[in-house]
């Protein structure tokens, strides 16, 4: 997926036009909100559980190594295989590696993030091979030929009606004339369409929202059971995920589960969870002969012993985004690439660079409701400003705004002449906007008074008023 | 027996804000501090808290204006700011940025240890529960997101004006999401922020309320500026001004 990250402020303008998303965008988020709410209120411990999450992390990511191998290993004993990838064009030659070898023509795949990360379906696509989505949402996408606009729910930015459309238009050996009108039969339909693809799989892809370093195992979850189809019935099991989902024990597991489960969609556990050891064993009745888990890099690494090295502890519930009212005005596509709302707007310039992605840490007010509700604790308006920081240093922040901040930055800088200064600004405004106490516009303030008025100011400064106050006590105690 | 311990000795930092477009807020907080049994001094040597440029990632301007707001507020028992945010950037962001810095980092604690927002300062530290002020109106009280989320200032307001006699309060659906104001945010992405504003002023006005309230002057700018460009009647005032009964300037935005 090619970014356009770079266009945020142009996205971010067609998404708020467009009134078929900013319907959807009225109501979805606050459904999230809500459910997340009322699953941690009914858990006295929620904020407990949030403090062990982010302190098991915290010593994953600082014995990172040895909890890789320690999974490896075990996935090794059990017969399955572990590609180490340091890029996403490795990880892409591993998978379709795997692919060729066992002349695989259909590959069906659940959820993955990483995958989109590495955009393995137009790469096996480019290859010979059909990848299927499994997942509702990232189905409908897929026909659609769209990315995701949310991480936990990609076709976030769609109606029913939206989707109503895309099956008609895909879906043309079934009758024209059937009734599409309701979630249940449009799921209904999807699922009987679906189910055919499940058999001709010869690869099932999953992605990993754990991987378990003492048993060697990796843990799904879905609310639809897509993903135990795409890893049981097709001959191999391909997982990917990357280096940071790691966690020591089976505990460890269900503590993420616990908070992951709440923070995305405010269940106490999703539909399914669901945990794939190693390829299928003499004597069992069924799973894959083949398993392998694509371990990727792709820039995290980098991240450890940095600033950023917290955005390492995510584990992708989405709760940022739903609360998030810079995503809730946009939508996801806005961010122009995989990862959007505030966990996209640390990631992505860790992944795409900060000339590519720049824009996304500035598009905050830092109204801290992501790290207010972030399970993990992450502290993504910091982050985001050290992003800023980034770009401060790399002189890319647009030249009027710099020079704007450090014209005031000089005169906050020696008192007497800022006192001075403002004292005469706020005299003109002042004079220029009693009459009607605002301003509809004014000079050098477009970005304002585009949609809003000034106010004007009162008059004088305080301190100006204060020096007076005090001057007239002294006089008059003399 | 009278209260014989010595009036607490209060730096008032004005804000930028407040100093150059509203110095009534400024003068409501000394008066609230006052009646409360404070001395209030307002140093000249204090400008801005630095945030504008901690938020635009310049850390070399932000430490030095932390440094002169700690020099300038030498010799207080407490700092009290009208605003939640730049309150905020003192207590949480100063000892941080000067963390590493061996000359500052002590007096950076220092400073973050004894600074307060006004209307929690007024109720947690001195206790106070009745302002004994009157407004007629209905009012609905906006939550600004540093005073929410970094300081936990939530009820503290409420509870004073409760108090206020002849007040009368309809919360705001979504008092906790942003405004849309995020200081240079509102100018870098202005049709974003005017998205913001624009969900909050319509949930403004669903409250039939006459009058709105916060505690953060950014964030009234923003929304004041905007219920006037919608022809709005609703009177927008900082809670300061309500809590000290000082009422006879002109609200936000309007003509004298």
């Amino acid at each position: 997926m090619q970014p356009t990250t770079h266009a945020f402020p142009e996205n971010a303008r067609k998404a708020l036009s467009d009134e078929r998303l900013q319907k959807v965008l009225a109501i979805a988020p606050a459904g999230f909100v809500n459910r997340r709410k009322q699953a941690a209120d009914r858990l006295p411990e929620f904020e407990a559980l949030r403090d062990q999450g982010r302190d098991l992390k915290n010593h994953v990511l600082a014995n990172l190594d040895t909890y890789l191998e320690a999974f490896e290993s075990k996935v090794t004993e059990q017969g399955g295989h572990v590609h180490w990838c340091r890029t996403d064009q490795e990880a892409r030659d591993a998978i379709l590696g795997i692919c060729r070898k066992v002349g695989a023509k259909t590959v069906t795949k659940g959820k993955s993030m990483i995958s989109e990360e590495i955009g393995i379906n137009d790469y096996l696509e480019s290859n010979g091979l059909t990848p299927i989505e499994t997942d509702l949402g990232e189905y409908i996408i897929q026909l659609r030929r769209e990315p995701p606009s949310h991480i936990i729910a990609p076709a976030f930015h769609l109606s029913k009606a939206d989707v109503e459309g895309t099956f008609r238009q895909a879906h043309t050996d079934l009758p024209a004339d059937r009734v599409l009108d309701e979630p249940k039969v449009l799921i209904a339909e999807a699922r009987q369409v679906l189910r055919r693809k499940f058999q001709q799989a010869d690869v099932g892809i999953t992605g990993a929202n754990i991987m378990v370093a003492e048993t060697g195992s990796t843990v799904i979850v879905t609310n639809e059971g897509n993903g135990d189809l795409t890893q049981t019935l097709p001959r191999v099991h391909v997982v990917i995920a990357t280096i940071d989902k790691v966690v020591p024990t089976l505990e460890d597991a269900a503590l993420v589960l616990r908070l992951l489960a709440r923070s995305a969609t405010g269940q106490e556990a999703s539909a399914y969870t669901t945990f794939s050891t190693g390829p299928r064993r003499p004597g069992d009745l069924d799973g894959p002969e083949e398993f392998h888990v694509v371990l990727l890099d792709n820039g995290r690494s980098a991240l450890l012993g940095t600033e950023f090295q917290d955005v390492l502890r995510c584990i992708r519930c989405g709760a940022c985004m739903n609360h998030c009212p810079v995503y809730g005005s946009v939508g996801g596509h806005a961010y122009g690439w995989v990862y959007p709302g505030p966990i996209g707007s640390v990631m992505q310039p860790a992944l795409l660079g900060v000339k590519e992605a720049g824009h996304l840490p500035n598009a905050s007010t830092f109204c801290g409701r992501c790290e207010a509700v972030c399970p993990m604790r992450i502290p993504l308006p910091k982050m985001m400003r050290h992003w800023r920081e980034k770009e401060f240093e790399q002189n890319l922040q647009p030249a009027a705004m710099r020079r704007g901040l450090a014209l005031w930055g000089w005169f906050a800088r020696r008192p007497a002449l800022y006192h001075a200064a403002t004292r005469m600004a706020v005299r003109a405004l002042g004079a220029l906007g009693r009459g009607k106490g605002r301003f509809a516009s004014l000079p050098l303030a477009q970005g304002w008074t585009q949609h809003r008025d000034m106010p004007a100011p009162e008059g004088k400064t305080f301190q100006q008023m204060w020096a007076e106050k005090k001057l007239a006590e002294k006089k008059g105690k003399r | 027996m009278a209260d014989t311990r010595p009036a607490p000795k209060v730096g008032l930092f004005v804000t930028c804000l407040v100093d150059v477009y509203r110095p009534t807020v400024g003068f409501a907080a000394v008066k609230l501090l006052e009646d409360a049994g404070c001395t209030v001094e307002v140093p000249a040597s204090q400008t801005c808290c630095g945030q504008p440029a901690f938020n635009a990632g310049d850390r070399a301007t932000a430490r030095d204006l932390a440094r002169s707001t700690i020099a300038a507020f030498e010799g207080f028992d407490h700092v009290v700011v009208p605003s939640g945010s730049c309150a905020g950037q003192i207590r949480k962001h100063y000892p941080e940025l000067l963390a590493d810095d061996p000359a500052w980092a002590a007096r950076a604690r220092h400073l973050s240890a004894r600074t307060h927002e006004l209307v929690s300062f007024l109720t947690d530290v001195l206790g106070v529960t009745d302002t004994g002020a009157r407004y007629d109106g209905t009012i609905t009280y906006h939550d600004s997101c540093s005073g929410l989320r970094e300081l936990g200032i939530k009820e503290q307001p409420r509870r004073l004006l409760a108090k206020v006699e002849g007040l009368t309060l309809n919360e705001l659906p979504g008092a906790e999401v942003c405004c849309g104001f995020g200081g240079t945010f509102c100018v870098k992405y202005p049709d974003i922020s005017n998205r913001m504003v624009e969900a909050k002023t319509a949930d403004i006005k669903e409250t039939k309320a006459d009058t709105l309230l916060a505690g953060d002057m950014g964030c009234l700018l923003n929304m004041a500026g905007k219920l006037k460009r919608e022809g709005s009647a609703i009177r927008v005032r900082h809670v300061a001004e309500v809590l000290a009964g000082v009422t006879d300037t002109p609200p936000i935005g309007e003509k004298a």
